[in-house]
């Protein structure tokens, strides 16, 4: 057959989000790949230009729905960076165990995306069987399931509640054990290791230098993470080791976050243990000065999220800027996706774990 | 095993890295604060594509967390932001580079890093900012035919502001 | 009492009714040719195809839920509860497919877009005939029943290509050129590991080869290999995951059948069953000793049974494992399956001339 462009989406059974892979193909072999996003654009950062500090925290939520506590924490990092605030040190450690247990929740998600674009629907209810326990958990804690509004510019909304550390190690203890059953499911099926195994490679240099970052970087074996180079929050005081692979190809990305899963188990054991007494928020300045700017970079489960606010001297920001950590790592999609089959384009975006809320913005 | 080459405490901080740089273009940049892992300098437009080469080549910057644009409506100007990570020094600069509102045309540093393909066709599409030397200068999360650039600030759009 | 001699009587019962109501209405010569043997016999094979086809289509059809139900329960969950125990689920979706509105595209080619179901199903119903669930009850008992078996079975290939082609759809011609290039490289693996088979029986008659099996042993045994290469080249066949790329969801949406609606759909998606009814139950008459067994319950529940088992073993096949992509299909299918059947043709040919068979 002759080339030809084909459009996998907007609209399609392939469970990221919205946006449109046009790949070229001769055959079944990918010659060239455009990812066409901005379907879901909702002008966010315009958005935040005309609400209150405090109210562009849900809106923070919605960015990246499937990890949504990790982006309003980042935005109340760069406000209190702006505001020049020092948040106790009680809430650091409660912001801490909750955005590790957001990491967990949010790569289980992935997992079960990765499942049903493989074709094995076993694998997404196993995933989606875990995950509901850790969305009990934020449930106990703040009341939502999804979106969960409970991060404040200068602390979090309330104190743990009762039986806090009970649950979390019941739960912990309990997805441990179910987590080597989950993994025997993917590492020991060699048709799963067939599928994800030399497809989609991207070396080092080219990943660090295209601006990917998070687990498809590491995958790559560039030892980067946020919360070891650049600590923020109670990082600095905790003990535990940066997840990466050599291989560079999708099956390494898969083991990055599956190990990665495992580390957030021991951080969150670690920082329940030593968690200060104290309190856990504080108040923070209405406005902000004119000219005035501040900014944060995290880690997120998929990778270097980073905000930069400039104030406006009233209690609004002048401008939000929000890097999305897959916004740069699917302009980077074309370098992985050249030479493999269009039949591999599956497990090769499942292994990147696309958001498009972030995407978009 | 791990090869952290090219990263971990590479020596340079960034109150080297800013005196560095002061050195090498001393009428071009005004460096505002530098930490031992934070720059913040603003750097005239003429020399924008030197400075980041200079730093790509002699600090080892490789990473372009992002590239950003903020519109001065009153004072008649447009920022661009770019945040540049060094991996083996874990330094992060903040560079601002201002240009005149009516003419707001920056060199691209996309050819240098790619990471920062995306962000340009980001802030053109937004701002209008046009970057000379971008391979594919055009608009990425607004529709096609669309003429004006949501984020400028004489833009209003919606009903509540 | 077997098939044909219950049908016999049936259908000699219904002669003689029916003649003797044109007989009290005075017509007499159309009943005396009522009772000839001619008539009684066409209308006895009518009801042994009737019985045969509605039993192997029930059979079939409780596949669907089989599957269903096992599948659930391997992901922790139950499985459909429409009705006792899940079974109306089956009536529900054949009464939705009924009753949907049929959507064709403008483009395509009437004709071919509307045949390629009807062969499909056609040649699936047809398999359903020649397969024989015990000594007495089979519609046809062909001296090379095997080989007209295999034969209906390929020609499914020729019906998807056509199907995906007719649509007039970029995705459902590759998902036809797939499905046909995966089934056609699959035929050799299965026909060489059912040569290995008829080596040893001696004959291509379904009867003939379970009674052999019945007399020494069952050739799964012997031909463990073949057995192995012929199980994992069905499910090949009948494109079931792992092998199901032809209609892999999360590229191609459905792949050929993409462009089919309402009871086209519903009817393709049976013939599926049916194939994969027809190829347990080969794979039970072939290799695990047909309908042999303990004589205390009827040699057609054994049969059932162990073609019930052979299924669920599918099924668990298919909760555990992931998609295989075109390429490695065809390179398991002629770098491995193959050889490994060649193989195992070597081991029938010594075994059957050393006379240990």
């Amino acid at each position: 057959m002759a080339e030809m462009w084909l459009n996998m989406g907007p609209q399609h059974p392939m469970t990221h989000g919205l946006w449109n892979l046009r790949v070229k193909i001769d055959g079944e072999t990918i010659v060239e790949a455009e990812p066409v996003v901005g379907y879901l654009h909702r002008g966010w950062e315009k958005i935040a230009e005309n609400r209150m500090y405090p109210q562009i925290i849900p809106l923070a939520d919605r960015l990246c729905y499937g990890a949504s506590m990790s982006w309003e924490h980042l935005y109340c990092n760069t406000i209190e960076d702006m505001m020049e605030l020092e948040v106790p040190d009680r809430a650091k450690y409660i912001r801490s165990i909750v955005l590790e247990a957001q990491r967990i929740g949010s790569h289980l998600m992935w997992l079960a995306a990765l499942g049903t674009d493989l074709g094995s629907y076993t694998i997404f209810l196993y995933s989606v069987r875990e995950r509901e326990l850790f969305l009990d958990l934020m449930q106990n804690l703040c009341g939502a399931r999804l979106t969960y509004n409970y991060c404040r510019i200068g602390g979090v909304r309330n104190d743990v509640p009762a039986n806090f550390e009970r649950d979390f190690d019941r739960v912990l203890t309990h997805f441990e054990k179910k987590m080597s059953g989950l993994e025997a499911l993917m590492d020991q099926s060699s048709v799963f290791r067939m599928r994800m195994e030399d497809v989609g490679y991207i070396s080092g240099e080219q990943a660090r230098n295209l601006g990917v970052t998070g687990p498809n970087l590491r995958g790559s074996g560039v030892e980067y993470d946020v919360r070891k180079d650049d600590p923020y929050e109670a990082y600095a005081d905790l003990d535990f080791q940066v997840c990466y692979e050599n291989e560079g190809d999708a099956f390494a990305r898969y083991r990055v976050r599956m190990d990665e899963m495992y580390e957030s188990c021991k951080i969150i054991r670690q920082a329940i243990k030593q968690m200060p007494k104290g309190p856990y928020r504080l108040k923070p300045p209405r406005t902000a000065e004119k000219g005035k700017s501040g900014w944060a970079h995290v880690e997120d489960p998929r990778g270097e999220g980073f905000m930069y606010a400039i104030g406006n001297g009233t209690d609004r920001p002048y401008r939000l800027k929000v890097r999305s950590p897959i916004f740069v790592t699917v302009s980077a999609a074309p370098v992985m996706l050249v030479g493999y089959k269009v039949a591999d384009v599956p497990a090769i975006m499942g292994s990147v774990d696309m958001c498009l809320g972030e995407t978009d913005r | 095993m791990a090869q952290r080459e090219g990263l971990g405490p590479g020596g340079k901080t960034g109150e080297v890295i800013a005196q560095a740089l002061i050195e090498q273009f001393p009428e071009y940049i005004k460096i505002k604060k530098a930490t031992h892992n934070r720059v913040y300098a603003m750097v005239d437009k003429t020399a924008w594509l030197k400075v980041a080469t200079y730093m790509k080549d002699k600090f080892e910057f490789d990473h372009v967390t992002a590239v950003s644009g903020v519109d001065w409506l009153e004072e008649k100007k447009m920022w661009v932001v770019s945040h540049i990570t060094s991996y083996s020094n874990q330094v992060t600069a903040e560079i601002i580079v201002e240009l005149p509102r009516d003419k707001p045309e920056i060199d691209s540093v996309s050819n240098l890093w790619g990471g920062a393909n995306w962000h340009e066709r980001e802030t053109y599409d937004m701002f209008g900012i046009i970057f000379l030397g971008h391979p594919r200068m055009e608009r990425i999360l607004t529709p096609e035919g669309t003429d004006y650039f949501p984020y400028r600030k004489d833009f209003v759009g919606g009903r509540r502001v | 009492m077997s098939l044909y001699s219950f049908a016999y009587g049936l259908a000699l019962w219904i002669c003689e009714v029916i003649a003797w109501i044109f007989n009290t209405i005075g017509a007499s010569g159309i009943g005396g040719w009522l009772v000839t043997p001619g008539v009684v016999q066409f209308l006895q094979v009518i009801i042994v195809a009737l019985i045969v086809f509605i039993v192997g289509f029930l059979v079939s059809i409780t596949f669907i839920w089989q599957e269903r139900k096992i599948l659930g329960r391997l992901m922790d969950r139950r499985g459909t509860q429409v009705g006792v125990l899940g079974l109306f689920q089956n009536f529900a979706d054949g009464l939705k497919a009924f009753i949907k509105e049929i959507i064709i595209p403008k483009d395509v080619d009437k004709w071919v877009y509307d045949a390629a179901p009807v062969i499909l199903i056609g040649v699936s119903c047809f398999m359903i005939g020649l397969i024989p669930w015990g000594p007495d009850f089979y519609l046809a008992n062909l001296s090379n029943g095997v080989l007209f078996v295999f034969a209906a079975f390929s020609i499914a290939p020729f019906a998807i290509l056509i199907g995906g082609w007719a649509s007039n759809n970029k995705y459902t011609v590759m998902g036809g050129m797939r499905a046909a290039g995966q089934l056609i490289s699959y035929e050799v693996p299965i026909l060489l590991s059912v040569a290995s088979v008829v080596i040893l029986a001696g004959s291509l008659n379904f009867l003939t080869i379970v009674q052999q099996q019945e007399d020494s042993m069952w050739y799964m045994f012997p031909l463990i290999l073949g057995f192995v290469v012929f199980l994992v080249s069905l499910i090949a066949e009948i494109e079931r995951i792992p092998f199901d790329l032809p209609e892999a969801e999360a590229e191609l949406v459905e792949g050929w059948m993409t462009e089919y609606g309402g009871m086209r759909f519903g009817l393709v998606m049976l013939a599926e069953y049916v194939r994969a009814y027809v190829a347990c139950s080969v794979a039970v008459l072939l290799f695990l000793g047909g309908w042999s067994g303990p004589s205390f319950v009827w040699p057609e529940i054994w049969f059932l049974l162990k073609v019930f088992i052979l299924f669920a073993i599918f099924i668990w096949v298919r909760g555990a494992l992931v998609r295989v992509t075109t390429k490695q299909i065809l390179g398991i299918g002629w770098k491995r399956l193959m050889p490994l059947a060649l193989v195992n043709l070597g081991i029938a040919i010594a075994l059957k001339m050393t006379g240990v068979f």
